[in-house]
């Protein structure tokens, strides 16, 4: 077993490293640390914080790859089907979920179905053909007959509801003692120190949120043990890990693409705001002319090119992961150049702003340079600015993926993302009845998401946007 | 007002020079006159000698930039670059790769793709105005907070999950409208009123929560104080003031977006089957037929840059202290 380090994985843990080491130098700042207290006062605000960062959690689950040859001793009974699978690159969310990846039924099934969703052809002894519904190799093959699927499922519910509920027990004894060993042990000082309840954050929303995931969670992982809990796609393939290997590419398009266009936007934001002249009429043409090429189409070009070059250069690629990654790289990459502008202009607007104001020009007189003004006095007061375009930029970029994959300029189609579900999903509508699961997964796991992120954003903007505070 | 108009137009020249150098690079710099060659003439053994035969056919047998072998002013006119930007200028896009007038094509799809765009960007709009008005006389109440929170669901759900819904309720289950399809004139109302009342939908939450900020920030303004001290009523300070001045930013976000509309919509025309422009570039992008896409890009650029100089000439409608110059 060695590590596969992908680019993209490469790149998101650098960007939780930069993460890291912002939160650490933003906790010295008090300013800071206060606006962010308020943000999170919201219980919606702490709630969308909760599942991003469980979002999060699985996509960078789904960043650490390694090359998986299994020993041809441990498994014996199963060895035959599983062994298949199991080559090749794997990350440690297959490894959590091995059992996701490896139940594969024939074609279709319904979420919770024990049989196939559409019959076949048989022959029986007498060679007569009727049509058969066949029972699926894994899905409720543990029921006997006794039990309805429905009773099945409602006393399997028991297991994962107890494992959140100590879980969560667990994590508020921590929490407890965590603020309890603040204080030393001292009960005194720790009754005296107790936060005024407007001065609290929102744990009650907050546990609760992380109840429901945890629950949610612990439910689909114990039953699809049992049963496909959101069914099967075509090629029989579990709907339930698609959908869940599908958070990495969508979280890392919102995350990546971000890293990708602000240095860009800021760079040359504000430049063209603290140099005027030239500068300024340099790099507003270059805005002006990217922002004049239809957003879609500039990206289905670019893409459409690399194409050529990687059907011409496909000597490049060791693997079909590493073409795979290195086109949601790409992807990144585009979507990254052609959507700085937006900021770029902010930027460049409150730049000319700033640099008029006194204290900026008692530094010019004291003959600071300009790196130095941009650097100390400039870039902290536009902070609030580059939050609020990346968060916003967040959920927008998560919506376009599906409609790039769509359009067949997204991922590559070997790469799970809800686009690619959508895309496959789409063509079995005309089905009667109709196979609805996949589609459904994508939307609720995109919507979830999007609308975590959206909430977020919006209370980002309202406490820190000083025009909404008014 | 004439002079600046041609001074607006003139500014737009050196952009598009800009689209130009950019889909020029993406487009024959990567994909070579030899690759299009070759994927013309199939993956047969290619000859160089076929390759250059195919290329004189289709007038690409200069050299990109700069040609060596012209002389004087020849050397930078007669090549690949200057020859396609100028085809571009005058709306020649040339063949596509089956062989029709890429430019005939495109004046005959305009139409339907207007008859879908249009009604969408002009009842989406007056809905999403009249919504925001509407909410911003609840300011503050329960009611606004909720509508708000309704409208961050609708716009965390994606479009191609409303496209896709709509057309199983209101075409499979109930059968009110046929799926997709398109003819002429008033028989075809009944394909385009799903796709309109779809694109509308999609697109209230975003807007009433936009032109809702915009009334709100006007709302706060000095003149609003004044005029409800002179005991106006809300609805009158909200109709005759806050509606009037909110304009100036509407129209910034508005009036860009109208040109524009021409191009269509990939996927809302490819999945209801109208055969606009969208569906033209969607089915252009997935048959790789560089030529239409390159077509799109350049007109896609060339409304955009009228839109903003329409924005500009707006402005003197609605704020007399704007002065053309």
């Amino acid at each position: 077993m060695s590590f596969v380090w992908l680019w993209t994985d490469i790149l998101v843990w650098t960007l939780v490293l930069v993460l890291i080491g912002a939160v650490r130098s933003i906790r010295r700042s008090e300013h800071v640390r206060k606006q962010w207290f308020h943000i999170l006062k919201s219980p919606i605000a702490m709630s969308a914080a909760i599942i991003l960062s469980v979002y999060l959690l699985f996509a960078l689950l789904d960043s650490v790859h390694f090359q998986y040859t299994p020993s041809s001793t441990s498994s014996s009974s199963e060895s035959s089907t599983v062994s298949v699978h199991d080559q090749g690159v794997l990350s440690l969310l297959d490894v959590i979920l091995p059992h996701l990846r490896t139940q594969t039924e024939r074609t279709y099934s319904a979420p919770f179905a024990t049989h196939e969703y559409s019959s076949s052809l048989s022959y029986d002894e007498s060679g007569s053909v009727f049509q058969v519904y066949r029972p699926l190799k894994f899905g409720g093959q543990h029921l006997t007959g006794k039990h309805s699927t429905l009773d099945d499922v409602m006393v399997k519910t028991a297991v994962p509801f107890l494992f959140s509920c100590v879980f969560i027990a667990i994590i508020f004894t921590i929490h407890l003692g965590w603020g309890f060993l603040q204080t030393r042990g001292n009960y005194i000082d720790y009754y005296e120190n107790q936060p005024k309840p407007e001065d609290e954050l929102p744990w009650g929303a907050a546990y609760l949120t992380l109840f429901l995931l945890v629950f949610l969670f612990s439910w689909f992982y114990y039953l699809s043990h049992f049963y496909h809990v959101l069914g099967t796609d075509k090629v029989g393939q579990d709907v339930l890990y698609q959908a869940i290997k599908s958070i990495r590419t969508g979280v890392l398009i919102g995350l990546l693409t971000t890293l990708v266009m602000l240095p860009l936007a800021l760079i040359l934001g504000i430049s063209a705001g603290y140099f005027k002249g030239w500068v300024d009429d340099v790099i507003q043409y270059l805005y002006t002319t990217l922002n004049s090429i239809p957003g879609v189409l500039l990206i289905a070009a670019a893409v459409l090119m690399m194409q050529v070059i990687i059907s011409n250069n496909s000597g490049w690629f060791g693997s079909t992961e590493e073409r795979a990654d290195l086109r949601l790289l790409f992807l990144i990459f585009i979507l990254g150049l052609t959507s700085w502008t937006g900021l770029c202009r902010l930027l460049r607007a409150e730049t000319l702003k700033i640099s008029q104001v006194e204290y900026v020009t008692a530094a010019k007189s004291f003959g600071l340079s300009p790196f130095r003004i941009i650097q100390k006095h400039i870039t902290p007061n536009l902070m609030h600015l580059v939050l609020i375009a990346l968060v916003l930029d967040f959920s927008g970029l998560v919506l376009a993926e599906a409609v790039l994959s769509y359009v067949g300029v997204g991922v590559d189609p070997t790469t799970a993302s809800w686009g690619n579900m959508i895309n496959q999903a789409r063509l079995e509508m005309a089905r009667e009845p109709m196979v609805w699961w996949s589609l459904f997964s994508a939307f609720a796991f995109m919507f979830t998401l999007v609308l975590a992120a959206n909430l977020f954003s919006d209370r980002v903007q309202t406490v820190l946007d000083p025009r909404r505070n008014n | 007002m004439f002079a600046y108009i041609l001074k607006r137009l003139l500014f737009a020249v050196p952009i598009l020079i800009g689209v130009n150098v950019i889909t020029f690079a993406l487009f024959f710099m990567v994909n070579t006159p030899d690759d299009m060659a070759r994927a013309q003439l199939g993956a047969k053994q290619t000859t160089p000698e076929m390759i250059q035969s195919w290329k004189v056919e289709n007038g690409y047998d200069n050299p990109l930039f700069f040609n060596g072998d012209a002389s004087g002013f020849g050397k930078i006119q007669e090549t690949l670059f200057v020859q396609e930007s100028l085809k571009l200028f005058v709306f020649d896009f040339g063949q596509s790769d089956s062989g029709r007038q890429i430019s005939a094509d495109i004046q005959e799809r305009m139409g339907p793709s207007l008859a879908i765009a249009l009604p969408t960007f002009v009842i989406g709009l007056v809905t999403n105005i009249a919504l925001a008005l509407l909410i911003v006389l609840f300011r503050g109440s329960r009611l606004d907070t909720i509508t708000m929170m309704v409208a961050v669901a609708i716009m965390s759900i994606s479009g191609l999950f409303y496209i896709i819904a709509g057309q199983v309720l209101f075409s499979k289950v109930w059968h009110w409208v046929p799926i997709s399809g398109y003819t002429e004139g008033w028989e075809g109302v009944k394909f385009l009123i799903l796709p309109i009342l779809i694109g509308i939908f999609a697109g209230i939450g975003a807007g009433m929560r936009w032109y809702r900020s915009i009334f709100l920030e006007e709302m706060s303004k000095d003149y609003v104080r004044t005029a409800k001290a002179k005991g106006l009523s809300d609805i009158k300070v909200l109709f005759g003031h806050v509606l009037h001045n909110g304009m100036l930013p509407i129209l910034t976000g508005v009036v860009v977006v109208i040109p524009t509309l021409f191009m269509g919509s990939l996927i809302m025309e490819s999945f209801f089957g109208i055969p606009g422009l969208g569906s033209y570039t969607l089915d252009a992008i997935n048959a790789q037929d560089f030529g239409i896409v390159k077509a799109m890009v350049f007109l896609g650029s060339v409304l955009y840059i009228i839109g903003l100089i329409l924005t500009d000439i707006s402005y003197t409608f609605f704020d007399p202290r704007v002065k053309l110059s």
